[in-house]
């Protein structure tokens, strides 16, 4: 694939401690890199504030600040007030980040503060569908059928149950200008996207699928490929979301069954066991009601192979 | 009565003002850029003022109404980190709310300047006045200043910002003033113009802030061979602090010709036996109390401790020097423990010849302390008060009259 990867400098650098194959720190490097140095940055705790920061290293080549888990959109909010009061303004665009149980979990709430006042703030969350930071416990971005530590298998019980929180609607509902929904498996929609939001003046949100080879058990070679297997079977369709309208969507050639994009991944390896059939077809169910909604092509009943 | 001898400019600006309003018009003398806060009682009238200045363009500040405690404090974090003069004000379950990133501002370094409009904590649900909310983030690296009345809150706000800013400490300043007792009481207050102000604190100079002219990480975690030290500095910021509060309040004197400031206050300790300490509005009751209790031929007095953290531990054991006994009167509880305030005073005095220390329980939920409350303290204290006293305690209402 051709992507802007080999810059000279990424605005992230090198050194930092995240796993192998990690969708997470590859999301926010593309992010940032799309973003430019002239920005200020601030994370909520989690597995990029972690791999990034250890002092008296940091690998952000731009001003980052950490403060907790859960005000992120609320630092953000100071800091743009900030700019704002000092007449700095122009000097940097705010970004926020956090994972997905800082921002559909614990971070709601001041997220919501944050879009509802409107703050010139971009918020990305990386979505990896659980808490990887302590050791994968689910959040309310854990998928249907997802072994985590907080939702095991066992004799009565196929994985998480509840469905993912339809985050970009909810932050929609605020009346947010620009939503968009994006995936490292594909860099140049993510960052044609973070350049979009960039340019638009007040709140905006993007959720970057960020696959986790760790607590998602699978090859640490396949994270670009399952980000893609996500989007090409609608259990993660890309799209933006302009005044709360759908405007655009990321088309597929051929939509996949969902096994396509279940098998390689340990966390689901339980569903693919006799018995599951009906833990299955409601997966499918769920990736048929998104291929509608988005307008995705016909099922493919041919197997593709890696 | 009012003292002539003061610099006469400030008594044209004295008004009959509300607490609230007081502390509001000092703050926004204080030019801060950003201000957020949300609602509590007895918080709401100092913001509702600062808003309304606001809403006037008296005020050019960015006025964020956010949707709780967390994020007022953590939009005051992200502003001074970028390097803007914040307030905030709470009061009882919003500073427990605010509590986590009060710790994270003290580590961080920023000098956001709050007041905390006391109020105990539920359950039971109650509004009125004591101190365990400012003595619950006693630990967290704020400084804490306690107001006795509507003139040292409002002074106490331009001296915080000035201590919070100062290079060698940058840590939060928390004014503490009793809720409704000094935030819904109208007192003559002194004004001070804005020009006034502008001589006394100079505008905010950080020394490191987020900018893409010079990216720098905030808030990195460290390894457990690095802590200690982060904390270490921290306490040695506070131990700064306590010689800058005396000299913050001499420069006040020599601005404003008022002496609003301090560690301590000492009232009627020369020859004292007995010495009642305390902290907040309740002081003032106490000092009627001593003058009475002067009159009948007690040898007793007062320290009133205005720098709560850091705790003056010098200063204490300096003024309770020779005293036989002494009434430490807590407006907080530690459930299970003995005396919050005590401990401290207690500690003050350990390895010299020490006086009798009596804990008195007192106040709590808003309760009013009277005159004859601190006879009866003053009493017990005389008759070898045990450990922990509570005052006024109604065994009554608990069927407990009996035993």
């Amino acid at each position: 694939m051709n992507t802007p990867l080999d810059r000279a400098e990424p605005l992230i650098a090198p050194g930092h401690s995240a796993c192998v194959g990690c969708g997470e720190v590859l999301g926010a490097r593309l992010c940032l890199d799309a973003a430019g140095k002239d920005v200020i940055v601030t994370g909520a705790t989690g597995c990029l504030e972690i791999t990034t920061s250890r002092y008296p290293e940091s690998s952000w080549r731009v001003p980052w600040i950490h403060s907790l888990f859960e005000n992120t959109a609320a630092v953000a909010a100071g800091i743009e007030a900030a700019l704002k009061a000092l007449g700095r303004q122009d000097e940097a665009k705010v970004i926020a980040h956090g994972g997905d149980g800082a921002t559909a979990d614990i971070g709601l709430q001041a997220l919501s503060g944050m879009l509802e006042r409107g703050h010139d703030v971009l918020y990305i969350c990386f979505d990896n569908e659980a808490y990887m930071n302590t050791g994968v416990q689910r959040s309310s971005l854990t998928p249907v059928g997802a072994r985590t530590m907080t939702t095991p298998p066992g004799r009565q019980s196929w994985g998480e149950v509840i469905p993912k929180k339809n985050m970009p609607a909810i932050v929609a509902a605020h009346g947010v200008p620009y939503v968009a929904v994006a995936s490292v498996g594909y860099p140049q929609d993510l960052q044609k996207k973070m350049k979009k939001a960039l340019a638009v003046r007040g709140p905006k949100y993007l959720q970057v699928h960020v696959p986790c080879p760790l607590g998602w058990a699978f090859d640490t070679s396949l994270t670009i490929k399952l980000a893609q297997l996500a989007v090409q079977t609608a259990l993660y369709p890309l799209y933006e979301l302009e005044n709360g309208t759908v405007t655009e969507v990321r088309k597929v050639g051929r939509r996949l069954p969902v096994e396509e994009y279940l098998k390689p991944q340990g966390r689901f390896r339980h569903l693919l066991r006799p018995g599951a059939e009906k833990e299955l077809a409601l997966i499918q169910a769920l990736a048929d009601a998104n291929a509608q909604r988005f307008g995705y092509p016909p099922l493919s009943s041919v197997t593709v192979n890696k | 009565m009012v003292v002539l001898s003061q610099k006469s400019a400030s008594l044209l600006h004295m008004e009959v003002l509300e607490g609230s309003r007081a502390v509001a018009e000092v703050v926004k003398r204080c030019r801060p850029h950003v201000i957020s806060a949300y609602p509590i009682t007895p918080q709401t009238h100092i913001v509702e003022n600062l808003a309304q200045m606001v809403a006037d363009g008296e005020l050019a500040s960015e006025f964020v109404n956010v949707e709780s405690e967390h994020s007022a404090a953590s939009v005051c974090l992200g502003a001074a980190a970028t390097g803007a003069r914040t307030y905030t004000a709470t009061s009882s379950q919003g500073l427990a709310l605010m509590s986590e990133v009060l710790y994270n501002i003290a580590g961080l370094r920023l000098p956001v300047v709050l007041t905390c409009a006391n109020r105990t904590l539920s359950a039971p649900l109650s509004i009125w006045n004591d101190h365990q909310d400012s003595l619950m983030v006693r630990d967290a690296g704020v400084i804490q200043l306690f107001a006795e009345d509507c003139q040292e809150a409002a002074d106490m706000h331009i001296q915080a910002y000035k201590l919070a800013e100062d290079h060698r400490v940058l840590l939060p300043v928390m004014v503490a003033m009793d809720g409704f007792i000094l935030t819904h009481t109208f007192e003559p207050v002194t004004i001070p113009t804005q020009e006034e102000v502008d001589a006394f604190l100079p505008p905010y100079q950080p020394l490191h802030y987020l900018t893409p002219k010079a990216p720098l990480s905030m808030g990195t975690w460290c390894e457990p061979d690095k802590f200690l030290e982060v904390k270490y500095m921290m306490h040695q910021a506070m131990e700064v602090a306590l010689t800058l509060i005396p000299q913050i309040a001499e420069d006040f004197r020599r601005h404003f010709g008022r002496y609003s400031g301090g560690l301590i206050e000492e009232y009627r300790m020369d020859d004292a036996q007995t010495a009642f300490v305390a902290m907040g509005s309740l002081v003032t009751t106490i000092k009627d109390t001593v003058d009475e209790l002067r009159e009948e031929g007690h040898r007793v007095g007062l320290v009133k401790i205005r720098a709560y953290r850091p705790f003056p531990t010098q200063a204490v054991a300096r003024a309770l020097e020779g005293v036989e006994r002494v009434a430490v009167i807590e407006k907080a509880i530690s459930i299970g423990g003995v005396g919050i305030l005590a401990a401290d005073i207690k500690s003050a005095l350990y390895g010299r010849e020490r006086p009798m220390v009596g804990t008195f329980i007192a106040g709590l939920g808003g309760r009013d302390v009277t005159k004859d409350s601190l006879r009866w303290i003053m009493e017990r204290l005389e008759e070898g008060a045990t450990l922990q006293e509570f005052v006024d305690l109604n065994l009554s209402l608990i069927g407990d009259d009996e035993g």
